[in-house]
């Protein structure tokens, strides 16, 4: 995880250089607490260390999308701030509850502790820990807030929310959830495979009907969240259901960071945000539109990127266990993924509208074309080298 | 790595690499362009005739790379994947020179160039591939490099028919993954082996095996259009002429074909798939194809779509022999897998003559169009004929085989199927011959944009790769007992894949 974080921030902060190039006194300091709270939120050992890092990673977030400046933006961040705050509260009464009835919140110490006929109050402790941490994850039904702020903020701070920071809290939830918690967990296992099911499918509708382009690349990330949440009730000692979980994570990072970066591109220059308005970038931006389609093909989960290999671990591990209609809705979500990102291509190919071309376009920024290009081809040929992604995933679980 | 290592590698390679480098290229650099596709064309052609040599006298050329534990992206280049990998470089080279010059002064030209050499890359790699995850990987790579260059044109029809290409083959693509998954899991792997690996498999119910033959026929059955998953490819002729005639004639409809042939032989082996009664139920489907696409071509009367049916037609004719239990429909299919593709690519190179020359679209407007551009139309009717499968061309030797293995496999109904089609045929095809030599010319032409200049009828780049193809239709017929012909290699194929049978 650290890893992607390094990859996934090294080539958005130079595109954010060159994206703010008129300089945008905020972005800088809080990007720097949103890193920092992610890497010591991924080294943290104990329940409220992280609550800690969580809140840090909240606040820097929220501020980031309020950097934009925009009434609209501002609107965003503040129900962003209501849904972290509520989350990270939730959690922390979790917390509370846990130390009250154990007196430790390391990690490590707890994960024996906690039995199947432990006390009533840890029980609730566990769910409502869970439950805030889905909450900041954008879990359908929580997903409300993510549209706005994701789509709202400015093209780099949305790419670093939907590639990292949404994963920060999946992380919590599955490590809680093969820790301490364990042992009550695996009774309510098709609760996340549910929630999940429906994070697919709404997204991915919502995604298809959305008429502004970055809203529709936002609502893909609640779809691409639910895959994680499948994973939950296909959890097992073969360990395809984590590596699954770990691919999809790596991919969509690598992916969706490609995708907002390359929106970013697309709006700077049309300035225009719809996605009607994406016509004719197919000539004057290919590197641009190179970078969304490969991205796109990881979203599809087409070969050969790390989204095929997520999904055929996925199928896979459904199967062993044969829960079908899990694949089903696996295979769905593919195929909706693909009506979504088609429609911004096919629009792309089709000569821009008669009088567009007198209106003074500005030249896009080398540096911010090649990078969400770099992200994109990472997040297809991470597919080549799946097997240093499933070592690294063996090592570290 | 050691040159059997390479080899396949470098057939990939050799469109890979200059379709990255052309992408790069910018718009004006005409030469360096047509000099990277016409090196890479010629360099793939030696590497083949390399393998070819070597796989004749025995030798194994496979690759191998581990992406996840136990999924490995393995290649092999075998007698089979070479009659694919074979005609596909040939009318690659072929296509290259037609396209350059019909697209002379079009926009976009890096982005086509580009495009298309990463489709035959994708066809090279289903050709190779060496187990189904493979096969999956550049099939789905297929469909996506196909995309950009049905809607290259970028109009509302292109639109519609890349829409409805699409729809159909992510779809057909879905329901391939699907089955490769289950098979996966049944069997542990998803390896090609001569004569089929199933057969091994103890204890997994019929009813599995015959749903999952469903699943993987139906995801390649997209593509080799067979009815009713056929409706994509009429839609998809509002492409470029040399999309059509490479890609729609021969490279994506034979990824299906040649993948209903992977998996009849080399995944379930025929034996066992003729046990699981699954044989039948496929022969009937591809004679249903075989009529159905020759009834809807005789009323169409655009030229290109006319064509389309007519393929949808001859595709299910390899797949009918596939079906043929036993060694001589088996050598009938394959060997229709290449001259189905020379007469076809043919066709299709005509058609885009006509249009471009003449701005002839439509078989009404055909009239005198033999008197005009002879050579055009001499290609187009030694074609034609082939595909009646009229004595001395390809068509005939690989309707004879056909017909010899219906008999041998007590299917004499598949026989009745081959000559109703071939009459079919003879309806549609003849009265265009008959227009285009015998018609009087007319007043003027739709749109003429080449005008005759003496013995020329038309740009040179564009008449001499049908007359290539239309020569190699009749060398295929007349010489189809030397060692080099295309039935040859089927022979070879079959002797590997039957090796209990007499012939």
């Amino acid at each position: 995880m650290l890893l992607l974080t390094q990859f996934v921030a090294l080539p958005l902060f130079l595109y954010a250089r060159a994206y703010f190039a008129a300089g945008s006194a905020y972005f800088w300091p809080l990007a720097g607490f949103l890193l920092a709270g992610l890497n010591a939120l991924f080294l943290s050992a104990d329940l409220f260390n992280l609550y800690v890092t969580l809140e840090l990673l909240g606040l820097a977030a929220v501020g980031l999308v309020a950097a934009g400046g925009g009434a609209q933006q501002v609107a965003a961040a503040l129900r962003y701030l209501f849904a972290t705050l509520v989350g990270s509260g939730i959690y922390l009464l979790g917390v509370a509850l846990i130390h009250g009835a154990y007196g430790t919140v390391s990690i490590e110490m707890l994960t024996p502790l906690v039995h199947v006929d432990a006390p009533r109050a840890v029980w609730f402790a566990a769910g409502l820990m869970l439950i805030g941490l889905m909450l900041k994850t954008a879990l359908f039904p929580f997903h409300y807030w993510l549209p706005p702020a994701h789509g709202g903020a400015p093209a780099p701070v949305s790419a670093l929310l939907s590639a990292l920071v949404v994963k920060a809290s999946f992380y919590l939830i599955l490590r809680l959830w093969l820790g301490p918690f364990a042992a009550l967990t695996t009774a309510a296992a098709w609760l996340p495979a549910i929630m999940g099911s429906a994070a697919i499918l709404w997204g991915s509708w919502r995604a298809i009907r959305a008429l502004r382009l970055k809203e529709l690349v936002a609502y893909s990330t609640v779809a691409q969240l639910g895959y994680l949440f499948l994973i939950f009730p296909l959890l097992g000692a073969d360990q395809l259901a984590l590596q699954a979980g770990g691919m999809q994570v790596v991919a969509h990072g690598l992916a969706k960071a490609a995708m907002f970066a390359a929106a970013g591109v697309v709006i700077q220059v049309t300035g225009r945000d719809a996605v009607a308005d994406v016509a004719g970038i197919a000539s004057r931006l290919p590197v641009t539109l190179f970078a969304f389609g490969l991205a796109g093909i990881t979203l599809m989960g087409l070969p050969p990127s790390g989204g095929f290999l997520a999904k055929w671990l996925l199928i896979d591990a459904a199967l062993v266990r044969g829960r079908w209609e899990l694949v089903t809705v696996i295979l769905a979500g593919g195929l909706l993924a693909a009506v979504y990102v088609f429609r911004v291509l096919r629009q792309a190919f089709l000569p821009p509208p008669s009088g567009e071309r007198r209106r003074v376009a500005r030249r896009p920024v080398a540096m911010l074309e090649w990078t969400a290009f770099a992200l994109a081809a990472a997040s297809v040929l991470v597919g080549l080298r799946g097997m240093e992604i499933v070592r690294l995933l063996g090592a570290g679980a | 790595m050691t040159a059997n290592e390479w080899l396949p590698l470098a057939v990939l390679g050799s469109s890979l690499a200059p379709g990255l480098i052309i992408f790069a290229l910018p718009e004006k650099r005409i030469r360096q362009r047509t000099a990277l596709n016409l090196f890479g064309a010629l360099a793939k052609l030696a590497l083949v005739a390399t393998l070819l040599a070597g796989v004749a006298a025995g030798e194994e050329y496979a690759f191998r790379y581990a992406v996840l534990p136990g999924i490995d992206l393995a290649f092999k280049a075998d007698a089979l994947a070479l009659l694919f990998v074979t005609l596909s470089a040939a009318l690659w080279l072929l296509t290259t020179l037609y396209a350059i010059g019909y697209l002379e002064a079009a926009p976009h030209r890096s982005r086509f160039f580009g495009f298309f050499s990463l489709c035959v890359t994708a066809t090279m790699g289903i050709a190779m591939a060496a187990n189904l995850f493979t096969f999956f990987v550049f099939y789905e790579l297929l469909t996506l490099a196909t995309f950009p260059l049905v809607v290259h044109r970028g109009t509302p029809q292109a639109m519609r028919g890349g829409t409805i290409y699409l729809a159909y083959t992510l779809i057909g693509g879905t329901l391939l993954l699907t089955g490769i998954v289950w098979l996966f899991q049944l069997l542990g792997h998803g390896e090609f082996a001569h004569g089929g690996v199933l057969a091994s498999l103890d204890g997994a119910p019929q009813w599995q095996l015959q749903a999952i033959f469903l699943l993987l026929i139906a995801g390649v059955g997209v593509k080799a259009a067979i009815v009713p998953l056929h409706g994509w490819l009429p839609q998809a002729m509002v492409a470029p002429a040399p999309v059509s005639a490479l890609l729609h004639a021969v490279a994506v409809v034979k990824a299906g074909a040649f993948g209903v042939v992977r998996i009849v032989y080399e995944v379930y082996g025929v034996e066992f798939a003729a046990a699981l009664d699954l044989l039948t139920p496929l022969a009937i489907v591809a004679a249903v194809t075989i009529l159905w696409g020759s009834l809807r071509a005789l009323f169409q009367d655009d030229l290109k779509k006319r064509l389309a049916f007519s393929t949808v037609s001859q595709v299910s004719y390899i797949i009918l022999g596939v079906a043929l239990l036993g060694p001589l429909g088996t050598i009938g299919g394959l060997a229709h897998l290449v001259h189905q593709g020379i007469m076809k690519i043919t066709l299709f190179f005509c058609a885009g003559n006509y249009a471009e020359t003449l701005g002839i679209h439509k078989i009404s407007e055909m009239d005198g169009a033999g008197r005009r551009m002879p050579w055009t139309t001499l290609a187009f009717s030694i074609a034609a004929l082939g595909m009646m499968g009229v004595p001395l061309t390809a068509g005939a030797i690989s309707k004879a085989w056909l017909t010899d293995g219906a008999a041998a496999a007590g299917m004499d109904w598949a026989i009745w199927v081959l000559w109703t089609s071939s009459l079919l045929n003879a309806a549609y095809f003849l009265p265009i011959l008959w227009r285009a030599w015998r018609k009087p010319l007319p007043a003027a032409w739709p749109d003429e944009q080449i005008p005759a200049r003496g013995r020329r009828e038309t740009a040179w780049l564009l008449l001499l790769p049908p007359l290539v193809s239309a020569t190699a239709v009749l060398g295929a017929g007349i010489f189809a007992d030397a060692s080099w012909s295309p039935l040859a290699w089927a022979q070879l194929i079959a002797e590997r894949e039957y090796p209990r049978m007499p012939r």
